[in-house]
């Protein structure tokens, strides 16, 4: 990393910026003003993955037997953990900090970072970032947003990638060729995820009567149940108008 | 991309018109919500560890989704305002199609809970229905999330919508639906049609 403090800083009021700016007059379920765009990009995001991603993670899946992709897997996850433990103080949770400086001691020393004895002496993976710093912070969810290559995201889980991808103290013990080492790893555990869960996958994608809407509706949902995120007014309440 | 998409992909509606007096609301109680989804989840784990052929499963997931859920109600909510246009035959036959629909489609998912345990773990009372948290332990993977929403607003107890890690099967369906509708300009009846080649 050889990116100096002031460009990062810009960055970083950069990124701010962008998280804060688009925010609906009213409250909805789903805020997507750049509509059109995304569902060019998703449309890239499809070929991209009926040519490169999906045959793949096929032949990943298929060559390289499960226990080494769980291991890849789990090594990905443990050079993040540096990060979940900036964002958990970042947070003020102190719990999850102290969880995750603890599940990191655990699998250095008994599982040297690719084995995961943590989870079963009830230390499991509690992982974070910053998107989920600035949803703590206050900063607003933003629009949806089809990233290429990254898929879905909202406004403020782009700021919060970006900012992941620039402050991870990982990338800065690691020099030179290693800092090649958790992007590789990342990759291919993306690659595990798109073979083990491939029919889920499949289904939504080429097999819905609309791909775009199914893959923002089940994202946004999703991504609000794991930020805690109250969606009450939204729910699915098929009595409503029978009442 | 949408590696963030993962197992917990799966189901998701609102609501067409149709007032009804207003009935007396007394509520579900969260233990009697509770003792229906045990009865839900000791059907689901009968039939992912029957040995069954997925055809046979899929009319199995059928049976238990008309049996303890609001197919009908359900069904009209994801067509949304469209359903107001609908003539009763017209929504007795999507009803039926999409319970067909959902079996096929979830049962496929479901098959993937073979050799795993579905767990009830308590239940909470949310305004005027119940929700029932249950956990599932699958082979090679964290454990994850369902709830169950158990509603007697049809004047039985019965589950309304389930939501895995956040996705709502009703939400996702009601989606699912408009798109299928759009695709067919609107045909109620081409709609229909398609659906029961669809899940």
């Amino acid at each position: 990393m050889t990116t100096t403090f002031p460009s990062r800083a810009v960055l970083l009021g950069l990124i701010l910026g962008l998280a804060a700016c688009s925010v609906p007059d009213g409250p909805v379920d789903v805020h997507d003003p750049y509509e059109t765009r995304n569902r060019k990009v998703h449309e890239f995001n499809k070929g991209l993955d009926r040519s490169v991603v999906r045959p793949v993670a096929r032949a990943y899946g298929t060559a390289v037997p499960q226990p080494v992709r769980a291991g890849v897997a789990n090594f990905a996850d443990y050079l993040d953990t540096p990060k979940y433990i900036l964002n958990d103080v970042a947070q003020g949770n102190g719990r999850d900090a102290v969880h995750n400086v603890f599940r990191f001691a655990f699998n250095t020393v008994f599982g040297f970072g690719v084995l995961d004895p943590a989870t079963e002496a009830g230390l499991e993976r509690r992982s974070t970032g910053f998107g989920e710093t600035l949803y703590v912070w206050g900063v607003p969810e933003g629009a949806y947003l089809e990233a290429p290559v990254f898929g879905p995201s909202t406004e403020r889980d782009t700021a919060g990638r970006i900012v992941d991808i620039v402050t991870n103290p990982v990338s800065y013990v690691l020099e030179d060729e290693a800092a090649a080492i958790p992007i590789v790893a990342g990759a291919l555990t993306g690659l595990n995820a798109r073979y083990e869960f491939g029919d889920t996958i499949d289904s939504v994608l080429y097999e819905s009567a609309d791909s775009y809407a199914q893959t923002r509706s089940i994202y946004l949902q999703n991504r609000r149940f794991e930020l805690g995120q109250e969606t009450d007014d939204f729910d699915f309440d098929p009595y409503e108008d029978f009442e | 991309m949408t590696y963030d998409l993962t197992r917990r992909l799966v189901l998701g509606g609102l609501s067409g018109g149709l007032a009804v007096a207003a009935l007396p609301a007394a509520a579900i109680s969260s233990a009697e919500a509770e003792v229906l989804v045990q009865r839900v989840v000791a059907d689901i784990n009968a039939v992912i560890n029957s040995g069954k052929s997925e055809r046979a499963m899929y009319a199995d997931f059928e049976r238990i989704f008309r049996r303890y859920g609001d197919v009908g109600v359900i069904a009209r909510a994801t067509l949304g305002p469209d359903a107001r246009r609908a003539s009763r035959a017209q929504m007795r036959e999507f009803s039926e199609a999409f319970a067909g629909y959902l079996a096929r489609k979830y049962g496929k998912r479901f098959r993937e809970f073979v050799g795993g345990q579905v767990t009830v773990m308590g239940a909470r009372q949310v305004k005027n229905y119940s929700e029932v948290f249950t956990t599932v332990n699958l082979r090679g993977q964290s454990p994850f999330e369902v709830r169950f929403r158990v509603s007697d607003r049809s004047g039985k107890d019965l589950f309304f919508d389930m939501v895995i890690e956040g996705i709502s099967l009703g939400k996702t369906e009601r989606t699912e639906i408009g798109a299928l509708l759009d695709r067919n300009r609107g045909d109620i009846d081409a709609m229909i049609a398609a659906l029961k080649t669809r899940g």
